[in-house]
């Protein structure tokens, strides 16, 4: 199938009454979550994602997806008007988005960052239709071999940018292959960390975890009082919104700019939203015939980082779709998804799944236009949740998340480790260990010893089958970047990354 | 007490450092390889191998960390009773759930959090926590045809 073709097949799937409502919700429900600090797109997917399990998998993952990127959207609305981010990849617009705020250009800067939002977002959609078919193809020659090495260079990248101890950051990963590993071994029906509970047969559901560590561990770290911030005003009408012909000419670099280098990081395993937009604000800042505007409130400044977080998303799909590899925990919580509804993300997956691949990519066209829409008329509607209190979200949090994993098992034995991950999330978050290589860790650890079971079988226990060509540059990148931090220029930037991060 | 008895990182590596150690001696039972392959064993004894030499790094690097001169950041003991206090509730509020189901507990846990935690008046509280459980059994048990959690008395 080509991918006019494709797409033709993806519009009517997406433009189906049921779908089309799904990706309202979501991208609705995605700016929401934007907008309101505190709670992130995995959390949010995580607790939603039982609760499709009686959908359309097509319709589910269109609306999930809706949140994931609808999440960008929203969360530089907080950032221009509070100055805190809505969702961490939104952190670097705060940076002169909220200077143009408190200079009277609150309107210019909430229109750029929606506009520059839509033409990067779109720029990301076509490049992952243009991209991953004929990566897929090109991976259907991986097995077993490739996709352990595959699954290691991904987790090194995840463990490099998770956190400012390479330590931690490879500890929490380790607990998560720990409790991917717990239940009934495939290979050979040995039960393995089970501690004697029959609960514990089938192993941990990763929904638990996830919804565990992200949504509870959350609410328990936002139970901590906050100096509360002051809302600067939304500018009332469109005409106040847009930004001026001088201003749109100005962000010219930064429209492709943000694009592209968003784009490309999203395909980094690790790398995620918030260092593209921290990449694409310091290449902007670098060109610029004006630098000493940057922090002062310069229209670039929120165009750049606005667009590079909303086409890393077409760019993380790649990867995630095509040799069914995460490089964030959202997208490993879509993975999950994907898993659990029983498709196979991969190689062969636009092959054996067009409707879904080519639905979800045109759904995605069909979102960015609705987010353009809710982003410019309707911003003010959604500054308004910015108002709503902590103690009234918090109980809704804990509430969906109880009803996503009684839902997912009807177990009471489940409920408890949702208690007991909640509290874990929360130990983790305040001694400083990243939570994203633990559930990419959980995601992977499986599908990790199997492909290393695998492949050790196929060459009948001679560990040289990862030193064939594909394995060999992999898992030799792994190394270097492992070994990278203990050259101090290495790990100064590789600091330096994180600090913008946090 | 050493300094290094106060740091957050020395306990916590030790404690993964058990865990590791745990994770090497269940391995170690399974076998490592077997006639068709690496067994059940082979991979935990390996990541469990790698958690006791990286827990053991961090404990090593607590423990050798120069004192910087400024005082330590002392734990806000508040901050931490509040997030235990509503992790308390929580739990108490799925314990619950056996006996009073979900509507009940989840309005108790709302009441909770609303009138003790946040200190709003019971005109906010109670509202919120009845509307709230009415809200959510409307939309998940009657609009969207999934099972709450059921107790023995509702």
């Amino acid at each position: 199938m080509d991918i006019f073709s494709g797409l033709m097949q993806g519009f009517q799937v997406a433009l189906s009454a049921n779908n089309l409502l799904m990706c309202v919700i979501g991208v609705v429900l995605g700016t929401v979550i934007g907008v309101l600090p505190g709670l992130g797109p995995p959390a949010t997917i995580a607790m939603l994602l039982p609760l499709t399990f009686k959908l359309e998998p097509t319709g589910a993952m269109i609306m999930l997806a809706g949140i994931y990127y609808g999440a960008k959207y929203g969360g530089s609305t907080t950032s221009i008007l509070l100055n805190v981010p809505g969702e961490s990849s939104s952190v670097v617009t705060c940076i002169d988005g909220y200077q143009m705020a408190r200079k009277g250009r609150a309107g210019p800067a909430l229109g750029m960052a929606a506009i520059s939002s839509f033409i990067a977002g779109t720029f990301g959609v076509v490049a992952l239709m243009l991209v991953a078919p004929p990566l897929a193809k090109i991976s259907l020659a991986f097995s077993a071999p490739e996709y352990f090495a595959l699954m290691v260079f991904g987790l090194t990248m995840v463990v490099l940018l998770a956190g400012e101890s390479l330590i931690k950051a490879f500890l929490s990963m380790l607990v998560g292959l720990w409790i991917a590993g717990m239940g009934t071994d495939l290979f050979t029906a040995t039960s393995r960390f089970t501690f004697g509970r029959v609960e514990l047969l089938g192993g941990i559901d990763f929904i638990i975890v996830a919804i565990g560590v992200f949504a509870v561990g959350e609410v328990l770290a936002n139970m901590e009082p906050a100096e509360p911030a002051e809302m600067l005003p939304v500018p009332k009408g469109l005409r106040n919104l847009m930004p001026t012909w001088d201003d749109m000419k100005r962000c010219r670099f930064a429209f492709v700019n943000g694009s592209v280098v968003g784009f490309l990081i999203g395909i980094l395993p690790g790398a995620g939203s918030t260092i593209a937009s921290f990449m694409s604000y310091g290449i902007e800042k670098a060109v610029s015939k004006h630098p000493e505007e940057f922090g002062q409130g310069a229209i670039e400044g929120v165009a750049a980082p606005e667009g590079a977080n909303n086409a890393e998303t077409g760019g993380a799909l790649v990867p995630l779709l095509t040799l069914g590899i995460p490089g964030s925990g959202t997208t490993a919580i879509l993975l999950a998804a994907l898993i659990l509804w029983g498709f196979k993300p991969g190689p062969l997956f636009i092959q054996d799944q067009p409707a879904l691949f080519w639905g979800l990519v045109a759904s995605m066209y069909i979102g960015n236009v609705l987010l353009l829409i809710l982003n410019l008329p309707l911003v003010a509607v959604f500054a308004q949740l910015l108002k709503m209190p902590g103690y009234a979200m918090y109980p809704l949090i804990l509430g969906v998340s109880i009803v996503g994993v009684y839902t997912a098992d009807s177990s009471m034995f489940q409920l408890g480790l949702l208690a007991a991950f909640g509290l874990f999330g929360y130990a983790m978050r305040k001694l400083d260990f990243p939570t994203a290589p633990l559930v990419l860790g959980l995601v992977l650890g499986d599908l990790m010893e199997k492909a290393l079971r695998q492949s050790l079988m196929m060459s009948q226990g001679d560990p040289s089958i990862l030193l064939r060509p594909i394995p060999s540059v992999l898992l030799g990148l792994a190394v270097l970047l492992l070994v990278g931090p203990l050259f101090k220029k290495f790990n100064a930037f590789r600091v330096k990354v994180i600090d913008t991060e946090a | 007490m050493k300094p290094f008895a106060k740091s957050a990182d020395f306990w916590s590596g030790i404690a993964l450092a058990a865990l590791g150690a745990y994770i090497v001696s269940e391995a170690w039972r399974w076998g490592y390889l077997t006639e068709e392959g690496p067994g059940p064993g082979f991979f935990p004894l390996w990541y469990g191998s790698i958690m006791v030499v990286l827990s053991l790094a961090l404990v090593a690097s607590a423990v050798m960390k120069r004192p910087t001169g400024k005082p330590a950041e002392a734990v806000r003991w508040d901050d931490l009773g509040r997030a235990l206090t509503c992790w308390g509730a929580f739990v108490v509020s799925i314990a619950l759930m056996r006996v009073v189901g979900f509507a009940v507990s989840f309005a108790l846990l709302t009441w909770f959090i609303v009138a003790v935690m946040a200190r709003r008046p019971q005109r906010v509280a109670l509202p919120l926590a009845i509307g709230g459980a009415l809200l959510f059994y409307a939309l998940f048990e009657l609009a969207l045809d999934l099972t709450l959690p059921h107790g023995m008395l509702f």
